[in-house]
């Protein structure tokens, strides 16, 4: 997409998410697109490992639930000072959380193959788990409530701002992702995924860039699970480490397209209003279980997503022209 | 006078109870041609991947430019001017030719003033790709990968190119093509250690040859000295 | 600090007998991940349907579950052999394997834990058999039937798939495969079909894994997950290719996580595997008997 075209889209969008929070009634819409947003959020971000990179995160519901109990933790304190800081003071706690923990288990496993890494960040969720569900401070096991805070001038009610933090951040993890597509960086992560050898002996410092890239991811990650606490007002380690948000971080970029910054936004798009649909329609069973089979059936007939198959149709067009 | 450019002292590598580098000693001047040959398993390919840092050795110690680059690691000798290609071609398949290209330019050659996308097609038309730039990196011919192979070394601008077994299989004008091409690259002053089992271009291109056999340097001179040598003779005869 | 000798001792043996089991459960991966290089995530949920199947064959016709769990295994086997063509057909072939085949085994995983969780729902299952309550007592120390049958079972099969893989043509064919495919393609044999085989064994195993893992205690869905984490750890820790290795790293799991459900409680116990798992990975990835790679 040309620089322009881009823009307009990223501009239009915001005007489109400001009337949206001016003019809309029925507060159902606001908590769907929430989470479309945010499951968006998350496929941007595990894309630029997995997509970009070629390592898979089958964590990401770690990173996530991480960020939020970071919330969780810090508001607690900061309540105990009497202290009521905006959004962006634990949407930053969040990214730097996550960002150093993408950093840390990138550098334990980095070096090793791209199957130890999934292994890793599998294990790392299951022990981030273990420590919330034993930690008191924020409610181990049982959980931990969360009061809804006013909501702030212009927004006439809280899920409504809570909406357009998410489309400012969605479109921000949008914005950095196309810029590393585009980037120096970037080419240097796709010569990593083609082929991590090769790369390092044409001069591409494949560790560091990896591990700027789990960083990034891990920043990206943290920043959409932070709000998530005061979305739900009730966080407890089962919904906040459920493996839906690992799956649907995987499944959306795969179903999109892995190659480029505009495939996980489309998988995300799809299969997140999909599975609102089905969820309210038919269950949240099967609404899940059909993420399964989707991810998989991509996975073995169309492997590099909507965006390949399209771009294959187009390629044979042109040959029969 | 030329310079030193690589020095190699005792170099040695084992894996597991496999020695497959036992204290092998060479060095290499600026700006010349070495052939290195041996017999299957003799350690060649090893021995590159020492130097270039795809490897560490276990003992050893490697001089490139003056300075020790034993245990440098492999992005950054190639930043310094060791440039490899390797035997079974891996380009970057997402990519095209061009693109491929530009990872060593922008990576590798950056630090010495980088090559533009002119100084790019040049490299194409030295190897002889001049319309195929934007072709699909993946889905070449087997010569055509190896043409790649050498371009893509040649776009990190090395000091020294190992080209490992860059004639593999090729008929006999294909293997003139890659031979001019090499030559192309030396008469710039790129040093060039070729690892070859095509003996007529071993002994062509060669300034000097090294024989390699079961980790061991057991001979070293001139092509000519090298054919008459006995100890060659059995190492690749077994008599 | 005194440690009371009768908790010590039970908490070692309660370690082996656990970790025998776990062996079980680990072998099918060992085989699978370890020899044959594909990472199976979706194992430990194979291992739950194993267990799905001696709950159902028991609760509603009264069948044993080891009976269950050995009768089955034909079906696993060949519900492997159809796994690995997809996956072979799919990614091995394209050469896709990384990305692809993980995000494949993953999604069969979650398919197979959210189609229990359809069936059956989240309630924990049980089987009725008549040793699970009982006990054998040597001095100080409880034997529960519960453990100590999965325990036997579990050698068992063990020693019979190391037998196997050792002294058959077939099975050093698997042993060779992972080492050198064109060693064995010179050799006569189809390296596909012998990964297929061997493929087919490694679910197979899951079949008895299961009964004895619903034998041991309640089972449900979402239990899989605690197992990817043991699994792996001790083929990691054991060391890629070396069923050796998987049942040495089984004890030394086996007893770590008794030692802390012991000392420290059992809501630790999950993070005791992973945790061994990320630390083997950090400090010696090629495990304590693994091959150099």
């Amino acid at each position: 997409m040309r620089s322009g075209g881009f823009w307009g889209f990223i501009i239009g969008a915001l005007l489109v998410g400001i009337a949206f929070v001016a003019l809309g009634k029925n507060e159902y819409y606001y908590f769907a697109a929430y989470v479309i947003l945010q499951s968006l959020i998350m496929a941007v971000a595990w894309n630029i490992l997995g997509g970009f990179t070629g390592y898979v995160n089958f964590g990401a519901a770690g990173f996530f639930a991480v960020a939020a109990y970071t919330t969780i933790a810090l508001n607690k304190y900061l309540q105990g000072l009497g202290l009521q800081p905006p959004m962006l003071v634990y949407i930053a706690a969040g990214a730097v959380v996550c960002g150093l923990i993408g950093l840390g288990t990138g550098y334990l496993t980095l070096r090793l193959r791209g199957v130890y890494f999934a292994i890793a960040t599998l294990a790392l969720a299951v022990v981030f788990q273990t420590l919330a569900n034993n930690w008191d401070y924020v409610g181990g096991a049982k959980g931990s409530y969360i009061l809804t805070p006013a909501p702030p001038p212009f927004f006439s009610s809280y899920i409504k701002y809570l909406f357009f933090v998410m489309l400012l951040m969605s479109l921000f993890a949008i914005i950095v992702s196309r810029y590393i597509v585009h980037s120096k960086f970037g080419r240097g992560l796709a010569a990593v995924r083609d082929d991590e050898v090769a790369a390092e002996c044409m001069g591409v410092p494949t560790l560091r860039l990896k591990l700027i890239s789990t960083t990034v991811m891990g920043v990206l990650m943290g920043m959409a699970g932070a709000p998530y606490p005061f979305y739900v007002t009730y966080v407890d380690p089962q919904s906040a480490f459920s493996l839906g948000i690992a799956v649907n971080a995987i499944a959306m970029p795969m179903i999109g397209g892995t190659a480029y910054w505009y495939g996980p936004v489309i998988g995300a798009i799809l299969l997140g209003t999909a599975q609102e649909v089905i969820s309210v329609t038919i269950s949240s069973e099967l609404n899940v279980f059909l993420v399964g089979v989707v991810l998989v059936s991509f996975v073995i007939l169309a492997p590099s997503g909507l965006v390949g198959l399209v771009n294959d149709l187009r390629a044979r067009v042109k040959s029969r022209a | 006078m030329p310079e030193r450019i690589l020095d190699v002292k005792s170099l040695t590598k084992r894996f597991g109870g496999f020695v497959a580098l036992n204290a092998v000693d060479f060095h290499l001047d600026e700006g010349e041609r070495l052939g290195l040959i041996g017999p299957n398993g003799s350690g060649k390919t090893t021995m590159i991947n020492c130097i270039s840092g795809s490897l560490f050795c276990d003992q050893g110690v490697i001089t490139f430019k003056g300075a020790d680059v034993t245990r440098l690691a492999a992005h950054r000798r190639t930043r310094r001017g060791i440039v490899r290609s390797f035997q079974i071609p891996r380009p970057f398949r997402s990519m095209t030719v061009l693109q491929n290209l530009l990872i060593p330019m922008e990576y590798a050659a950056s630090h010495s003033g980088g090559t533009t996308e002119a100084e790019a097609r040049e490299i194409l038309d030295l190897v002889g790709f001049r319309n195929r730039a934007n072709a699909n990196s993946g889905r070449l011919t087997q010569v055509d990968m190896r043409k790649l192979e050498l371009a893509r070394a040649l776009a990190a601008k090395p000091q020294l190119l190992i080209s490992d077994e860059a004639m593999a299989g090729l008929s006999s004008s294909e293997v003139d093509e890659i031979l001019d091409i090499l030559f192309k690259l030396n008469a710039r002053g790129v040093a060039v250690i070729m690892i070859e089992h095509i003996m007529r271009a071993v002994f062509r291109f060669s300034e000097r040859v090294i024989v390699l056999d079961a980790g061991r340097k057991i001979a070293e001179g001139t092509p000519a000295e090298i054919v008459k040598d006995p100890e060659v003779e059995k190492a690749y005869l077994g008599v | 600090m005194i440690i009371d000798p009768g908790l010590f001792l039970n908490a070692v043996v309660s370690g082996l007998l656990l970790g025998g089991f776990y062996i079980a459960v680990a072998l099918g991966l060992s085989i699978a991940f370890g020899q044959l290089d594909i990472v199976n995530i979706a194992h430990p949920a194979f291992v739950i349907v194993g267990s799905y199947f001696a709950y159902y064959l028991g609760a509603h016709y009264g069948f044993d579950p080891v009976l269950t769990g050995i009768l089955l295994t034909p079906v696993f086997f060949v519900a492997g052999i159809l796994v690995y063509r997809v996956y072979y057909v799919s990614f091995e072939r394209t050469g896709q394997e990384s990305l692809s085949g993980l995000a494949f085994f993953f999604g069969l995983m979650f398919i197979i834990e959210v189609t229990l969780i359809m069936i059956y729902g989240v309630d924990y299952r049980l089987v009725p058999a008549p040793y699970i309550g009982m006990n054998w007592k040597l001095g100080l120390v409880d034997f529960p039937l519960r453990m100590a049958i999965p325990f036997v079972v579990s050698m068992v099969m063990t020693i019979g798939i190391y037998f196997y893989l050792s002294k058959t043509f077939i099975g050093r064919a698997i042993l060779a495969v992972s080492q050198d495919r064109q060693a064995l393609q010179l050799m006569g044999a189809d390296p596909v079909r012998i990964k297929q085989i061997a493929f087919g064994l490694a679910i197979a195993t899951a079949s008895v894994a299961g009964a004895l893992l619903i034998i041991i205690g309640p089972v449900e869905p979402s239990i899989n997950r605690e197992y990817i984490g043991r699994a792996f750890a001790m083929v990691v820790l054991g060391g890629m290719g070396s069923i050796t290795g998987t049942v040495i790293a089984g004890f030394i799991l086996g007893i770590a996580e008794s030692f802390v459900q012991t000392f420290a409680g059992p809501s630790w116990a999950p993070a005791v595997s992973f945790s061994i798992l990320l630390l083997t990975l950090a400090v010696r990835p090629s495990g304590i008997l693994g091959r150099q790679s």
